[in-house]
């Protein structure tokens, strides 16, 4: 029934996606339709919906690979500090390799954050406390770290504005042409549907892994890369999303439990759905001008989050 | 003396002390056991002030410790955890000499309290690395620090959760022959968590047996140490040896 | 030893303190040194604000890396710069005078922390990460807020959110110094006095409570003078994220006691080297072409990273 309503859910919002606009679609007319309405749908309505459901699906799966890891429901790219190393790379990018190619920052973004996720795993090695919480809070220290080394650049090359700015999780620009990079994030996921009983063995921790037979190092760094991927062409098509990662994996746990080949589907499919919502949300609001979706989705996960913690806390 | 009436404690929707009632006697060693979960750990807790309960009352000597301050408090019971740790570099006789806090406020040690401080790291064998640090100890000789901080503290009631927990054969049987030294020459109330029901039976005047948070059994050693009550608590067979008058379990088959 | 270190701390400071005041006077020594003296006694101010403040926080959170900033006031701080920017435009700073601004941002900061405290610490034995990730979230949220409002501000009225973004001691204002000073030293007045109850709580929150400590109230009392001091010196200077790490942690390598007398008074001193040294090479090397706090933060982001993958002690 839950499934049901779900799948449900995200066809209509998907529908809902195609529809929604500042472009009228003269339904009436069919002429009007082939004519306006397909070159809209095709460059920029169907681009949209794909890059959202792509990036919805592959923000989340990232969250849950990096909890199964690191064996902390609260851990994501929000809260490890992905998102920063990914702007930092991609500002790294455009100080040092000015008019490069959208590929080429998002060259920089992969290598950052995969350089990051690094750094954070052997950070987790050696930390006694291991508090539901405390490691979370070290990653998002972790991440404002970043984001202070690149104030430091930006503030020399004066771009402290357009820093702040682009790279706030928006899908207006989403246009045929420049949204293509996003598909780089499918290979990723399959990859991790493929592996999914041996990333569940991960969630048992190194010790247990590794007497199970399997290959830690390698797994591990295999699920980094497919993070650092996912996270990366997202970021370069649509900028930050935050929260998504973090907050999708937790309300699938709490339903489907941690079985990853069971859960991975509906992680994807309430990931794709929650952003559909998020952007539509964005879309109608301040009709016909946008709020970008970064901002609804921080308010709307924030909130989530809050919650979720709560439930979390209590039967810690 | 400690009395418990009625207490509830639930963490979430999962209680684990339902309507406990147990009567400590004063001067005396008494021993809690049970299996996992029975809800030792979270009675010593709320006894010791570290958590509130849902319902139910504690008293120490006829008073209501929600009506004692912290302060006044820890002058009167000690409380040793089961997993101590701490991120600071300090040293041995330091940590020992927090034991004395309750007296000094962090204000200037006092004569007593600097002798008790020395009585306590002589007695739990110390004085040779008093002045190393803990990080730098191995866990039974940083176990023997903190009991010795409790011996400094000097309070006429003493909680301790599993104590011999990394202590060795030698330091165990040593730690229990102190604890009923101090119930029986100055007449401290010790009440402990053991999981060796044979150090229990050994060492304890009473014993207090928990199951699904209430006291299922309570009684002087002698009376809890039987095969039909060991079983009831653990739901595995028992076989008692009366051996130069002491009780032994056998409950490996 | 521990005299020795503290001396040697001392000394430094005082050498690095007359260096500042007194290199290249000029001719005109009666306007340079009063003006460099104010910013000097800003500058002490601040760092012991940020030195007590950091150690204290880190001994009730437990842990050696985190810094009050990360429970969100410098989110609402910069939120709130933003915003009446957005309003205002370039007319911001006729509209609303730096006083006005200042008793605003403190009131909000200061507002910001208690409805946390007590929304959370209400009800009783919350543990104080939860109320840190409550904190945090709220100032992700804060932040994606702003990184809207600067989408839509100009980018010539940027420039007035930029002065907010960066802590900097070039130009203080004396009215807003005075009344800051005297705030922030009752509070670390106040504060001296529960010293010798934080040292109880480095063995542990429960270890303390058996040795005789109120937890809850301790832990309320640090959070309220911490949640002054940060809302003040941020108002008063703005943001430098990463000194409190930085100070705290050198203090803990440098100075062989866990008393926080010493911890916090080693911390304090270095702040002053760091801060007062910083601002040195800001006007003599740098020209006034970065600011203090972005120097400061990207060493301290540095060494913090260092600190992830060295310390044992995490």
């Amino acid at each position: 029934m839950r499934t049901f309503l779900l799948i449900f859910a995200f066809f209509i919002l998907v529908l809902a996606s195609l529809l929604i606009g500042v472009k009228q679609i003269d339904w009436a007319n069919f002429n009007s339709i082939i004519e306006s309405g397909s070159l809209v749908f095709k460059v920029s309505r169907f681009p949209r919906t794909i890059a959202l459901i792509l990036a919805g699906v592959g923000l989340s799966v990232s969250g849950l690979i990096m909890q199964q890891i690191s064996l902390n429901k609260f851990v994501s790219p929000t809260t490890a500090g992905t998102l920063d190393a990914a702007k930092l790379g991609i500002l790294v990018g455009l100080i040092f390799f000015p008019g490069t190619s959208n590929f080429t920052q998002m060259s920089f973004a992969f290598l950052f954050t995969i350089l990051a996720s690094l750094v954070f795993m052997q950070m987790l090695k050696h930390i006694k406390q291991r508090s539901l919480i405390y490691i979370p809070l070290l990653g998002i220290m972790f991440g404002n770290v970043l984001a202070a080394i690149g104030t430091f650049f930006g503030y020399r090359f004066d771009i402290i504005q357009n820093m702040e700015t682009w790279l706030i999780g928006d899908f207006s620009k989403v246009l045929q042409g420049n949204y293509e990079l996003i598909y780089i994030s499918l290979p990723a996921v399959i990859l991790t549907y493929l592996y999914a009983n041996k990333l569940t063995a991960l969630g048992l921790g190194e010790e247990t892994a590794k007497s199970l037979g399997l290959k830690y190092n390698t797994l591990v760094f295999i699920g980094l890369i497919s993070i650092s991927l996912t996270v990366s062409a997202v970021m370069i098509t649509a900028g930050a999303i935050p929260f998504l990662g973090l907050i999708v994996p937790n309300i699938i746990s709490l339903f489907y439990g941690d079985n990853l080949k069971k859960s991975l589907p509906y992680t994807a499919l309430l990931g794709a759905t929650l952003l559909l919502f998020c952007d539509i949300v964005s879309r109608l609001l301040i009709y016909p001008f946008e709020i970008p979706i970064g901002l609804t989705i921080s308010i709307i996960g924030g909130i989530i989050f809050l919650v979720l913690i709560r439930k979390r806390i209590r039967y810690a | 003396m400690i009395t418990v009436k009625d207490l509830h404690k639930k963490y979430g929707d999962h209680p684990v002390l339902n309507g406990l009632n147990i009567e400590f006697p004063k001067g005396k060693v008494i021993s809690l056991i049970g299996g996992n979960g029975a809800g030792k750990s979270t009675l010593l807790s709320v006894i010791s002030k570290l958590i509130d309960q849902d319902k139910g009352q504690i008293t120490l000597s006829k008073e209501d410790i929600t009506n004692i301050s912290h302060k006044d408090f820890a002058k009167r019971l000690s409380f040793l955890r089961q997993s101590n740790f701490t991120h600071i570099r300090l040293k041995v006789h330091e940590l020992v000499a927090f034991g004395r806090f309750p007296y000094n406020r962090g204000k200037k040690m006092s004569k007593e309290d600097k002798q008790k401080v020395e009585e306590a790291i002589t007695f739990m064998e110390l004085d040779n690395i008093a002045n190393s640090y803990l990080d730098e100890l191995s866990g039974g000789q940083r176990q023997r620090a903190y009991l010795a901080m409790i011996l400094a503290q000097d309070t006429e009631n003493i909680l301790l959760d599993e104590p011999l927990n990394n202590l060795d054969m030698k330091y165990s049987v040593q730690i229990m022959k102190t604890l009923k030294k101090f119930a029986r020459k100055q007449g401290k109330t010790v009440i402990l968590i053991v999981h060796d029901i044979n150090i229990a039976s050994q060492y304890s005047d009473y014993i207090a047996a928990l199951k699904d948070g209430v006291v299922q059994h309570f009684g002087t050693t002698d009376e809890i140490i039987k095969p039909r009550i060991l079983k009831d608590i653990f739901d595995i067979d028992f076989e008692v040896i009366l051996n130069r008058g002491c009780k032994f379990c056998l409950y490996y088959n | 030893m521990l005299k020795k270190r503290i001396f040697i701390l001392v000394g430094i400071t005082i050498s690095i303190v007359l260096v500042y005041l007194l290199t290249l006077v000029g001719n005109n020594p009666d306007y340079v040194i009063p003006k460099r003296a104010t910013r000097l006694a800003a500058m002490a101010l601040i760092a012991c604000s940020i030195g007590y403040s950091s150690v204290v926080f880190q001994t009730i959170t437990n842990n050696r890396i985190l810094t009050p900033s990360i429970m969100g006031f410098e989110a609402v701080f910069i939120l709130f710069q933003a915003f009446i920017v957005f309003l205002y435009g370039d007319k911001t700073f006729q509209v609303i005078e730096q006083q006005t601004n200042f008793l605003f941002s403190v009131v909000l900061m200061f507002g910001f922390a208690l409805i946390l405290y007590f929304a959370l610490f209400r009800k009783r034995q919350v543990h104080v990460y939860f109320l840190l990730l409550v904190g945090l979230i709220l100032g992700a949220v804060f932040k994606s807020m702003t990184s809207f409002l600067e989408l839509v501000i100009d980018p010539n009225e940027f420039a007035f959110v930029q002065r907010y973004l960066f802590a900097s001691f070039n130009n203080i204002n004396t009215n807003l110094l005075g009344i800051s000073a005297i705030a922030l030293f009752i509070s670390l007045l106040i504060g001296t006095r529960i010293l010798h109850k934080l040292d109880v709580l480095l063995l542990g929150k429960e270890q303390a409570i058996t040795l005789g400590i109120n937890y809850q109230r301790l832990v309320q009392i640090s959070l309220l003078l911490i949640a002054i001091q940060v809302s003040i010196s941020t108002a008063l200077v703005g943001p430098i994220t990463f000194l409190g790490i930085l100070i705290a942690n050198l203090s803990y390598e440098f100075i062989p006691s866990y008393k926080h007398r010493h911890t916090i008074l080693g911390a304090s001193l270095f702040g002053i080297i760091l801060v007062v040294g910083g601002q040195y090479l800001v006007e003599h090397l740098f020209n006034m072409n970065t600011t203090i706090s972005i120097l400061i933060n990207f060493v301290g982001g540095v060494y913090f990273i260092f600190l992830l993958l060295k310390s044992r002690r995490l």
